[in-house]
């Protein structure tokens, strides 16, 4: 009977108070993610932090090639150069792509509007990379090294590397600069969440990097002395040569800094860097061991840094039938997108037959001409990047990736950055040098000195800027400098999306702001005629 | 598949403990209907006093034994009047029922326990298993399809076993879930997907399930509080009634054919297109064969069905056995679903009834071997002149787009050329196995000191352990690489998923004031754990591919919600009914600070033919008009800890290299700390009605719903985030609409009875809102991505129109009516076609949905029929804006393809997806089910009953749309599995 009694007065009361314990259980925690503390708790996480760094230059994401660290965007098509390089390169009369893909043709038409997709992902991109730096800053004050139990040589290895994460942020601010002109701006000092980040002026941004590339230039790593892949001081002379030459650009006629550009390239050519041998070797997926040219690469691994943009896309969108996929190192025959247009084999003469062994380009049974833009068997392609070493032998790993690293800075760009800005009236410049540093790389090219030049112009080195740079992402920043980006005095087919091609509106020479950044963010004001 | 025979039949073998054997006295007789005077099957009859009981036959035959003549037997049947009747020295005994008020006494189950049909205050539908669906249902929810008015039900695809997309009067969310809480006999089902398992609902055994009740408005779902914004569908599973054991045995064969091709090329148009137009290299690529590659990848598919169940009391204690097994072809070749089923009822009552229990048990076994459904779209694509087999290739002697290097001899499948259709499903095995148990221990129980007040304890689980391998030989195509052949990939992954609800319930007649008054109050506790194992991907010898070891060996993504709910319901002289309720829940998705959130909701009803004045109209059985409003929350279908700011470590293949070393990379996440509960409010007014002619009934509703707080992802300010866009609560959504529902009995008597119901559905999307600074240049996020092209989407949400409406350039077309070739109107008239020019067209998403049914019965035979029709859906025809166009069928200089009709049409020689002319209005009238049943009666003058039936599924489809099947939730028409047509004959067996 009291059993019963039990049963029939107390069940329900004790299991009404079961009910009322268990709240806590709502702290639910991941279980393999990692909060900062932990995340940051010893050298080896700060490893993966400064991975990170790196690596939002060369990879979409955190969970292979279909993963990315942006939003609304295609995942392959969201890694940085992938991004820049059609900015760069789908503008110009050095690639035309076949695709109707959203965004792609507007570029070459000449017709791009704030929604463009690839506009936003680039400038999405960039600002990524710096908020993973300015987060890296965050994490690595002395306090939160002291308060983690950081010391002595650990400790100095991370000094360097905030050192560093200040030059990565530098460059995409830099990037932000001459793409866009007036970006957000953001630093250490922000804090994460849901605030407005203000405005930045293009003026003021120039002075800013310059201001840092200066604080940080005594504290880098001496020149050729860093790991490979990290940057070094020979890196902040070379970002300061490149931002200075374009001055003019940027800070308006009358402001421009040929003098320090000239100094800084200067820096570079005495850092004890010397042209790889052979120019096709810069090219390949050996690049990455004695190469005594490349001051600062992207890299890239068909095994281990697996993405469908960085050098994977440069050869595959410029790779399909009839070319020999098998002879580029994809034997997947690529994807049939990017060729040239006329203008820029044209730039070496006959560029069949030419001695430059820089007119790597496919010609078979090629007409130059591009009559239908949507028709990859139309037009010249190009076989500069190829994912296959010195001997021929492709890379282990997934056959369509690449592990050609790309060259971000190279001493030919100084070469070339001094004698321009000698050119346009650097104090103390010395043409005679310059033209030693020009020659340098026609010898390259011609394995000889039968290229070799006695004089030369601006003419000259927009010209060999073509020859030397292309597909390396310089020649919309270059034709913007020269004058010849959206006027009719210079012409390429296509541009402007009539086949003739035609001058187009001066506001193109600075892209708009994603639309969707001026939605998010009320602070900011949209660019001239957009 | 001898486990599942195994442990299935073994209820089977537990039964025949409670086998009674012994027969004396007896008595039979024949039940009818009052009016009518057809039999009634199923009438309950149980001798008063004691545990003995039998059912009525088919044709209203019983007989119950052991009776004597002081017995009385008890008749009672759902929607009837029970009726006494002493059995005195009679041994036949024949008695009609009347109707009990018809259905307004039923109990109809709301969330925590059951409210008469008449005094409801909310939008509630309840379909019993006498109007379900009826042949080769393979889940539960197409039992209902197009059974309810502002419910659709769309099967996502002609695979066994597929799940259907259920929207309950229209989506509420962007990001989160649009899918409605399925709660199954008080336990809600998780809406984790289950890997291996073609869709979670394939484990539930649709022929164990009783009714389903569909909560619809706030005043219904409030009471489950945060995760009813989308609806709530209980779903009741039989149960063990009272009597002797009685057996019911179902068998079904089926077969299923390819109702609809998609139309592509033949091989000498191909060939005449590829002359007429190719390169000389790409005329020489052209093969002599005649493949129908659609005719090669799909077939008859045969399949079976078979339930047995046993159901009765022993010992007093009602319970019900059953077991199934499903073995079901699919159409595509070698795809196969198995499953074994079984299932355990059993409900005691204690202390003199005080002590309710319920126990149910089920089990599930899937085995599944799914074919490589790609081979759909390539069998589209793929060259029809060239032969399945091709005795010099490499590639297991299929025929394949190769090169060979002239040097090495080396041989590489060329990678943006379609694979062999019929090896891509030949040399792939994907095997997998699913166990899946649910069940709950139910405890109710009445104070014995207070019976108005009873204690409810409901304790459930479900669990399921999944896992599988995908195995591709070295030799295949499909996964050739220059490293590493073949695959050998295998995935486990187990779902935990636990319930704990109490409440206790007080519920009281005042006589006196004419009053009754129910008081609810519990609580709830559920837990949904997901452990997912990683495993690194395996060539076909054996070798680890590079990089994909995974960094964990697993992760256990889990969430909990804890909830407290109250209601009340007064009712006032049978004429005026108020409900109220209220729940708050707690979210483990949300921080401590914003975890909470609060879900009231209000309701009044008001009798209307009750009042004096209304009681002249005697042809008005019931008139009552509902009012109600309620707001509603989610949280599913969203990431798990998208609050906390967390670090993740990078994949093997997304590492960096430094130095001479690779590292992997921690990124931190983006994330919104005050992230919290998407809520929406409903307003609906209802009216039910129903009139004594032909025992017409039916409703009509309408509603408002707005959802706030929208949980979206939007585009942050650049530099605040680790992201572009973060998943945050911004946005607003408004579904307004109206539903009409009628069923009529125009005929019934002895000979025929002749049942129609009818329903419609209108509804109305709109987002209002989709920034949290309005800014009217922001044209919306783009989604509907298709396939072709990199990043092409063609839908976009947008403030002032439907979710998902499509966004695209208008075709000009010349003036014999063919589009012209990348010729679009240039809206904005600035001379420049772009982005500016695209407009917002249509929208996947029907505005109105019909649904009929009708069922004849006459003499022994039955018939029954389904129609479904949805108007105003939007279609975008991906296969012929991908493959209908030059540069598909002449490819590149390596390979080619085969082609679609719709570039006669066209003439496109390059594809121009973003062209609104691939977009077509996809109304559409489907003839879902039609049947006939014939009733054998008894068989060799025993108790057994059989019937035979005969069915036919999907039988037509009505539309203009050109494309495969116009039902596509997605609006997006690509790849589609295609829904068969499927024939049925059926056995039924009583005993």
């Amino acid at each position: 009977m009291n059993k019963k009694r039990t049963i029939k007065y107390g069940l329900p009361v004790m299991l009404a108070l079961v009910c009322f314990a268990c709240t806590k259980d709502l702290d639910r925690k991941p279980t393999n993610s990692l909060i900062a503390d932990v995340a940051y708790k010893d050298m080896e996480g700060y490893q993966k932090a400064v991975a990170k760094m790196y690596g939002s230059f060369g990879l979409t994401g955190n969970a292979g090639n279909g993963s990315s660290d942006l939003a609304g965007i295609d995942p392959g098509a969201s890694d940085f150069l992938r991004l820049y390089w059609n900015v760069q390169e789908l503008t110009t009369d050095e690639a035309i792509c076949v695709w109707a893909d959203p965004g792609v043709p507007d570029f070459h038409e000449m017709d791009w509007s704030s929604n463009n997709i690839i506009l936003m992902g680039l400038y999405n991109r960039c600002i990524f990379q710096i908020t993973i730096c300015n987060e890296f800053l965050r994490e690595s004050t002395e306090e939160k090294l002291a308060a983690r139990g950081i010391t002595a040589g650990d400790a100095e290895k991370i000094r360097n590397y905030r050192v560093e994460a200040r030059f990565l942020r530098a460059f995409q601010y830099w990037v932000l600069m001459d793409v866009y002109g007036n970006p957000p701006f953001v630093t250490e000092e922000t804090p994460v969440g849901k605030n407005i980040p203000p405005q930045i002026k293009r003026v003021d941004l120039f002075r800013y990097v310059e201001q840092e590339l200066n604080a940080i230039e005594p504290l880098m790593a001496k020149a050729r002395q860093n790991e490979y892949g990290r940057a070094d001081e020979a890196a902040v002379w070379a970002l300061k040569a490149r931002m200075f030459l374009n001055a003019g650009v940027y800070l308006g006629a009358g402001n421009e800094r040929y003098t320090d550009a000239m100094l800084n390239a200067r820096k570079v050519i005495d850092a004890g860097y010397s042209l790889m041998p052979a120019y096709q070797h810069l090219f390949l997926t050996d690049n990455d061991r004695n190469n005594p040219e490349v001051i600062m690469p992207i890299n890239y691994d068909a095994v281990s840094t697996e993405n469908a943009g960085g050098t994977s896309f440069i050869i595959n969108a410029g790779l399909g039938s009839p070319m020999n996929g098998r002879a580029m190192g994809m034997p997947g025959n690529g994807w049939g997108g990017n060729r040239v247009t006329k203008n820029l084999p044209l730039l070496f003469g006959d560029y069949v037959n030419t001695a430059d062994s820089r007119s790597i380009f496919y010609t078979e049974n090629t007409n130059p001409e591009i009559d239908n833009p949507r028709d990859f068997a139309q037009g010249i392609k190009v076989m500069k990047f190829k994912n296959i070493d010195q001997q021929g032998q492709m890379p282990v790993g997934n056959p369509n990736f690449s592990s050609v690293d790309f060259p971000l800075f190279r001493l030919a760009e100084m070469y070339l950055i001094y004698a321009e800005a000698v050119k346009r009236g650097a104090t103390g410049g010395d043409e005679a040098l310059a033209l030693t540093y020009l020659n340098r790389l026609r010898e390259r090219a011609y394995g000889n000195s039968a290229g070799n030049i006695a004089s030369f112009n601006l003419a000259y080195i927009i010209d060999e800027r073509g020859r030397e740079f292309y597909w390396e992402a310089f020649r919309r920043t270059d034709l913007i400098r020269f004058g010849l980006f959206t006027t009719n005095t210079y012409l390429w087919p296509w541009k402007g999306g009539v086949k003739e091609g035609r001058g187009v509106e001066a506001y193109r020479n600075l892209f708009p702001l994603p639309a969707s950044d001026i939605v998010a963010n009320p602070g900011l004001v949209q660019n001239e005629g957009y | 598949m001898k486990k599942i025979y195994n442990w299935s039949w073994l209820p089977l073998l537990l039964l025949l403990v409670g086998w009674q054997t012994d027969v004396q006295a007896q008595v039979n007789g024949k039940v009818t209907d009052a009016i009518s005077g057809a039999p009634i099957p199923g009438v309950s009859i149980q001798v008063k006093g004691t545990s003995r009981g039998t059912q009525t036959d088919a044709n209203g035959l019983f007989t119950i034994a052991e009776t004597n003549a002081s017995s009385v037997l008890v008749f009672t049947f759902m929607g009837k009047q029970r009726q006494e009747v002493s059995v005195g020295n009679r041994s036949t005994i024949n008695i009609s029922l009347s109707d009990d008020n018809h259905e307004l006494q039923e109990a109809v189950v709301i969330g925590y326990g059951t409210q008469k049909k008449k005094e409801l205050t909310g939008s509630i539908t309840t379909v019993t298993a006498k109007d379900f669906q009826q042949g080769n249902i393979q889940t539960p929810e197409q039992l209902i399809a197009g059974k309810v008015a502002g419910v659709s039900i769309s099967s996502n695809s002609g695979q066994p076993g597929v799940g259907s997309t259920i929207r309950i009067r229209g989506g509420s969310s962007l990001n989160a879930s649009n899918d409605p809480l399925i709660v199954v006999d008080g336990v809600p089902l998780s809406g984790s997907s289950l890997n291996g398992a073609p869709s979670p609902m394939s484990l539930i055994n649709p022929s164990d399930i009783e009714s389903f009740t569909v909560l619809k408005d706030a005043s219904a779902t409030a009471i489950y509080g945060s995760r009813a914004s989308n609806g709530v569908i209980l779903i009741t599973t039989k149960k063990g009634t009272s009597g002797r054991a009685r057996f019911q045995f179902t068998s079904q064969v089926s077969a299923a054919t390819l109702a609809k091709k998609i139309a592509v090329m033949s091989a000498d148009e191909v060939r005449a297109h590829v002359k007429a137009n190719g390169t000389p290299t790409q005329i020489s690529l052209l093969g002599d064969a005649n493949t129908n590659w659609q005719d090669e990848i799909y077939q008859t598919a045969i399949g079976n069905d078979n339930n047995l169940s046993v159901s009765g009391a022993f010992h007093n204690i009602p319970y019900r056995l059953s077991a199934g097994y499903l073995h079901q072809n699919g159409v595509l070749i070698t795809d196969k679903l198995q499953r074994g089923s079984a299932g355990i009822n059993i409900s005691p009552q204690l202390f003199n009834k005080h002590l309710k229990i319920d126990v149910n048990v089920k089990g599930a076994l899937t085995q599944a071997h799914y074919a490589n459904a790609g081979a759909i779209i390539n069998a589209v694509q793929f060259d029809p002149t060239q032969p399945v087999y091709d005795p010099e290739s490499p590639f297991g002697g299929y025929f394949e787009w190769y090169s060979r290097d002239g040097q090495t001899g080396q041989v590489s499948p060329n990678s943006i050329a379609p694979r062999n259709p019929v090896a891509l499903i030949r040399m792939q095995d994907n095997d997998n196995t699913v166990k899946r148990s649910f069940g709950n221990l139910q405890l109710d129980y009445k104070f014995h000191f207070l019976p108005d007040l009873r204690a409810n304890l409901n304790l459930g689980y479900d669990l399921s352990r999944g896992h599988g391998n995908i195995n591709v030989p070295e030799n295949a195509a499909q996964n050739y690489g220059e490293q590493y052949r073949g695959v050998q990939n295998k995935f486990r992954q187990e779902v935990d998923n636990r319930v704990m609800e109490f409440y206790l319930a007080y519920n009281k007649e005042l006589p006196q004031i004419k009053s009754t008054v129910n008081v609810t109050g519990g609580y709830g506790y559920y837990d949904n754990a997901t452990t997912n194992f990683n495993f690194a991907t395996l060539a076909a010898n054996g070798d680890t591919v590079d990089g994909t070891k995974p960094v964990f060996p697993f992760d256990i993504p889990r969430n909990t919600l804890i909830s407290y709910y109250g209601r009340l319901i007064y009712s006032f002289n049978e004429k005026y009914t108020v409900a109220a309720s209220i729940r708050t829940d707690g979210s483990s998705r949300f921080s401590p600070e914003n975890r909470w959130g609060v879900f009231p909701s209000a309701a009044f009803t008001w009798r209307i033919n009750r009042e004096a004045f209304m009681q002249s109209a005697r042809e008005i059985e019931d008139l009552k008009l509902r009012v109600s409003y309620g707001v509603t929350g989610n949280q599913d279908g969203i990431a798990n800890y998208s609050y906390m700011p967390v670090y993740s470590i990078s994949s093997a293949k997304s590492q960096y290299q430094i130095g001479d070393r690779f590292y992997y990379m921690a990124s931190p996440a983006a994330y919104d700390s005050e992230i919290k509960w998407e809520e929406t409010a409903t307003y609906n007014v209802g009216l039910d009605y129903a009139l004594k002619t032909w025992r017409l009934r039916g409703s009509v509703d309408a509603y408002i719903k707005k959802t706030r707080n929208l949980l979206n992802t939007v585009p942050i300010p650049a530099g605040s985030n680790f992201s572009n866009q973060i998943l945050t609560n911004v946005g607003n959504i408004e579904n307004k609409g109206l539903e009409f529902s009628i069923a009529a009995t125009p005929v019934s008597s002895e000979k025929l009875n002749w049942d129609i119901g009818f329903n419609l559905t209108y509804n109305e999307n709109k987002i209002t809102n989709l920034t949290a600074v309005n800014n009217p240049s922001f044209v919306g996020n783009q989604t509907g991505g298709i396939t072709g092209g990199t990043g092409q989407t063609v839908q976009i949400h947008s403030v002032n129109h439907p979710v998902s409406s499509f966004f695209i350039y208008r075709q000009v077309y010349g003036k014999d009516g063919r589009p012209l070739e990348g010729v679009y109107e240039d809206l904005n008239k600035d001379g420049v076609i772009n982005q500016q020019d695209q407009y917002w067209y249509k929208s996947p998403a029907p505005s109105v949905m019909l649904g009929f049914s009708t069922q004849v019965a006459w003499g022994k035979w039955y018939f029954s029929t389904v129609l479904r029709a949805n108007l105003g859906n939007y279609v975008y025809n991906n296969v012929n804006s991908n493959f209908g166009i030059n540069s598909n069928t002449l490819a590149s200089n390596a390979f080619i393809n085969g082609g679609i009709p719709d570039y006669y049409r066209t003439g496109f020689s390059a594809p121009q997806y973003q062209s609104d002319y691939y977009i077509s209005n996809a109304s559409f009238l489907r003839m879902d089910n039609v049947g006939v049943t014939y009733n054998v009666g008894r068989l060799f003058k025993s108790e057994a009953g059989l019937r035979v039936s005969a069915n036919c599924q999907n039988v037509f489809v009505y539309t203009k749309y050109r494309g495969l099947d116009p039902e596509l939730s997605s609006g997006i028409d690509y790849n589609l599995y295609p829904r068969a047509r499927t024939f049925v004959l059926g056995l039924h067996l009583d005993l």
